[in-house]
């Protein structure tokens, strides 16, 4: 492991902010930490790149311990939230800094940052300053500022929080793209889980101080190992007891669980011969065009779930009584989930797919 | 504040911090404290029975009055005039709207020297209403009125330049919605603009008391120092140090002191209070 | 003068702005006014002859040069006291922080007698330092003294509000970065501050060449040693020399609105890089 963080923890006065945090990341991978606000991500981050201190704890890269290794020296190029570029700077000296504060060569200078002003695309801006600079210009900045002195690992603490939605999705994957190219290995930290999977190999999720789990975004989806992590990953609705469903009798008296949207078929009464058992009795509550399918809101044993209708067929209405097949949901046992399937559909995989 | 905790080089770190508050302690025992202090020990030197006659002497209640007069008025009148100032200022957009605010700057650009030499060129002997004071037997200059007036001038930018930027943060929507559901112009200022303002009016009603009483270049300049009739209490220590009543001078001055005093721990708690109040809005 | 452009429908606006105007013009316009018209009066012969007459340009000398020399004083230790203030956390901190404004509330005359007392040959500080030959009051050092305690609060005040609000993440991108504390100090933090340290040099500079009441009682008032320009306004109208008077007042007044135009646009100009 290139990155490895061993035990750690840390407490903000009574607060924890990280609990057990354990986890490595291979050479080359781009990472995810993603979480709720307060779930501790960013202080993983800082305590990497050494602006925090763990408690207890170590924290390796590439097999050598650096807790006590000044941030500076650990090799860690940092983007800031917010960028911090430095206001009185122009984009040229803002990048140059890092390497000018090392006593680099004037010419050796030049080039990197020449080269780097290239690499962002920003080469004939390098005169202006942050305030001139787009939001996404800013970004680019930031990033060639923490690539100047060469890091072998990158930290970016919520890269895109600070850019308007449009631009935001543009500029995720010129991000992917460029550490892809560079190679080099990188953090991030993130609230939002589209943002999280679009561009991370590896997701570590946290929640309350601690990792909840690390895998890749597909895994995370389709084998969520923590009731939260099944939660905050894709969408789903919670069912107070999941044995009161039919086709879900094997599960634990009273267990708790979590249904997709996707995990959910509906058909209207006349269609609905075949399944006649393996289904439950719902009523449409609303319905919300999507673009490319209806959500439709079923009421079901007191319940409401979400689910998907497709715009080929005959279309509902609110108040119609329809039949709601559930093929699978997971159930919640203590810190685990289990995926359960529906026992009355027997061998019939409806052929149905994960859409990502 | 995780600032303080880096785990920068350890020496440095440890000591820059201490160094940078020693010489802060000193520099305000030095520049603040002592001379605090001298005032107290120099006012009680000959004792608390010569004390309670210099500052129970009638020159000295006479200038007592005199001072909170001029103090009283320059509150009052510049308090009226920043509220109104601020309204007209930070509510609408007009042309002219710089020069106005440029206007109400200038006091604090002029030397109170030069505040005081205004005022006498204004109305007196050389002034072009000095034919009609003369004929209606007012005397401004060398006088109660001028001594107020003077006060009023150099006090007069504090309440307005408190309040615009505070208004001007706040935007207008409020009072917008307001007159939107027909409150009028009493209601608005009462009801929606001032909960916003008090305490920044507060404090700078006590800015502006606190130099009303301690002003003292230009009402130098328009008093003519007519003992017993046209001092304030800055004049009256000026000019008991002058005759060499130094103890005398020390006690008057003591008063003006225990006033300073009192006044910053004033402002101190409307700081303090308002910054408190702002913390639970936010919240 | 009428609202333009969007329409507004808060009341007030002819009562207000009425009550403004003629405020304004009562107590600063009109009176203003007289002093330019006044000045006139006077000539431009007889205005040279006025403000280059010797112990006038002396007196010019003694107040900008002390006035500098005690902003640029308060430029440092205010520098140092903001610091302290707007960073640490320690015993004695809100004291210090409330006692900053005292010169703003203690009257300047008993500021003046107080200074004296304390730094003449007798006083607590003055008399060591006599032994060791430096004389404080009745010298510039004296007037030095009083003008670094009246325009003590400048920069603390101007400085310490920005120290506050700004964002330890400069600070920290600097250390990613390798820079030591005392280049983030001299290269990150100092630029973001400079403004606001200029604009409270300025402010400082600017009350100290107008300020009186603190200083003729330590100055010791020496014709060509120790006498300042408000001085001579005063000896000038004591002698009922108005024209004279008004020559310097106008000299000092100058000055005053020069600074204020360099205020005013290093604060435009810092507004740019937000």
């Amino acid at each position: 492991m290139y990155v490895e963080l061993k035990g750690i923890n840390k407490r903000f006065q009574d607060v924890p902010a990280s609990r057990e945090v354990s986890f490595g990341l291979r050479q080359g991978v781009l990472a995810a930490l993603l979480g709720p606000s307060g779930s501790g991500k960013t202080t993983i981050l800082r305590m990497i790149a050494g602006l925090e201190h763990p408690d207890s704890g170590d924290i390796l890269i590439d097999g050598l311990r650096i807790n006590e290794v000044e941030p500076s020296r650990r090799g860690i190029g940092f983007v800031f939230q917010n960028y911090a570029l430095f206001r009185h700077m122009n984009v040229y000296d803002n990048i140059a800094f890092g390497l000018s504060v090392k006593k680099e060569r004037p010419e050796a200078i030049r080039d990197k940052v020449g080269g780097l002003l290239e690499l962002i695309g920003l080469a004939g801006l390098e005169r202006r300053f942050p305030a001139q600079l787009s939001g996404g210009q800013k970004q680019r900045v930031a990033f060639a500022r923490a690539l100047a002195p060469d890091p072998r690992l990158l930290l970016l603490d919520e890269p895109f929080a600070a850019i308007d939605a449009k631009v935001r999705r543009e500029l995720r994957s010129w991000l992917r793209e460029m550490i892809s190219r560079l190679g080099i290995t990188s953090i991030f930290v993130t609230h939002d889980q589209d943002e999280a999977i679009e561009v991370a190999d590896e997701i570590l999720v946290t929640n309350l101080g601690r990792v909840e789990q690390k895998g890749s975004p597909l895994s995370l989806y389709k084998a969520p190992a923590t009731p939260f992590v099944a939660k905050f990953i894709g969408e789903s609705t919670l069912i107070d007891d999941v044995g009161a469903l039919n086709g879900f009798e094997a599960a634990p008296p009273g267990a708790t669980g979590a249904v997709r949207p996707e995990f959910i078929k509906i058909f209207t009464l006349s269609e609905s011969v075949q399944y006649e058992g393996s289904a439950e009795d719902a009523v449409v509550e609303r319905l919300a065009f999507r673009g490319d399918s209806l959500e439709v809101w079923l009421k079901c044993k007191g319940m409401t779930l979400p689910a998907r209708y497709s715009l080929e067929k005959r279309p509902l209405a609110v108040g119609e009584p329809v039949k709601a097949l559930i093929y699978r949901l997971y159930a919640f046992e203590d810190d685990r989930v289990r995926l359960f399937n529906n026992s009355r559909l027997g061998d019939h995989p409806l052929g149905y797919s994960y859409s990502i | 504040m995780n600032s303080g905790k880096y785990a920068m080089n350890a020496e440095t770190s440890k000591w820059i911090p201490r160094i940078l508050i020693l010489i802060s302690f000193l520099f305000i025992l030095l520049m603040l404290v002592t001379p605090l202090t001298v005032i107290m020990t120099e006012a009680f030197r000959a004792g608390l029975k010569s004390y309670w006659r210099a500052v129970s002497d009638p020159y000295a209640l006479k200038a007592l009055q005199l001072t909170l007069l001029a103090a009283t008025t320059a509150v009052v009148l510049n308090t009226a005039f920043g509220l109104t100032a601020a309204w007209a200022i930070t509510r609408f957009s007009f042309k002219g709207k710089g020069l106005i605010t440029t206007l109400i700057d200038i006091p604090f650009a002029v030397s109170p020297i030069i505040a005081g030499l205004i005022f006498i060129l204004t109305f007196g002997r050389l002034s072009w209403l000095h034919p009609f004071l003369s004929a209606h037997d007012l005397k401004v200059v060398f006088a109660a009125p001028g001594i107020v007036i003077v006060t009023l001038f150099v006090t007069f930018p504090f309440v307005a330049r408190e309040i615009i930027p505070v208004l001007e943060a706040r935007g207008t929507d409020e009072e917008q919605a307001a007159a939107l559901m027909g409150a009028g112009l009493f209601a608005i200022f009462r009801r929606i603009t001032f909960p916003h303002i008090r305490w920044a009016l507060l404090y700078s009603v006590i800015l502006c008391a606190a130099r009303a009483i301690g002003e003292f270049g230009a009402v130098s300049v328009v008093s003519g120092h007519l003992r017993g009739k046209t001092n304030t209490l800055p004049l009256h220590v000026e000019i008991l140090y002058n005759e060499y009543q130094f103890n005398a001078a020390f006690a008057v001055s003591s008063l003006l002191a225990f006033a300073a005093i009192g006044i910053l721990t004033a402002r101190n708690i409307v700081e303090f209070t308002a910054k408190k109040e702002e913390e639970g809005h936010v919240r | 003068m009428s609202p333009h452009a969007k329409k507004n429908i808060i009341p007030g606006f002819g009562l207000s702005l009425g009550l403004t105007i003629s405020f304004i013009s009562l107590v600063v316009l009109i009176p203003m006014l007289t002093l330019v018209f006044q000045s006139s009066a006077l000539g431009w012969s007889g205005f040279w002859k006025t403000v280059l007459d010797p112990r006038i340009l002396a007196s010019f000398r003694v107040s900008f040069l002390c006035s500098f020399i005690a902003a640029l004083i308060n430029g440092v230790f205010g520098l140092i006291l903001a610091w302290v203030l707007a960073r640490y956390r320690f015993p004695g901190r809100r004291l210090i922080d409330g006692l900053i404004e005292l010169p703003f509330a203690l009257p300047t005359a008993v500021a003046g007698i107080s200074l004296t007392a304390l730094y003449s040959d007798k006083g607590w500080i003055g008399e060591p330092l006599a032994r060791l030959g430096l004389k404080v009051a009745y010298t510039p050092v004296g007037i030095i003294v009083a003008l670094t305690f009246i325009t003590l609060p400048f920069v603390v005040r101007t400085v310490q509000p920005v120290l506050e609000q700004l964002d330890h993440v400069y600070e920290e991108a600097g250390r990613m970065l390798g820079a030591s504390p005392t280049l983030i100090f001299f290269r990150v933090i100092l630029p973001e501050i400079k403004p606001a340290l200029l604009t409270g040099f300025a402010l400082a500079f600017a009350r100290a060449l107008g300020e009186y009441g603190s200083v003729v009682f330590i100055a010791g008032n020496m014709p060509f040693k120790t006498e300042i320009a408000p001085l001579m306004i005063m000896i000038k109208l004591e002698q009922f020399n108005y024209g004279e008077a008004t020559a310097v007042a106008l000299v000092m007044l100058g000055a005053s609105f020069v600074i204020m135009f360099i205020i005013n646009s290093i604060q435009a100009r810092s507004a740019g890089f937000v």
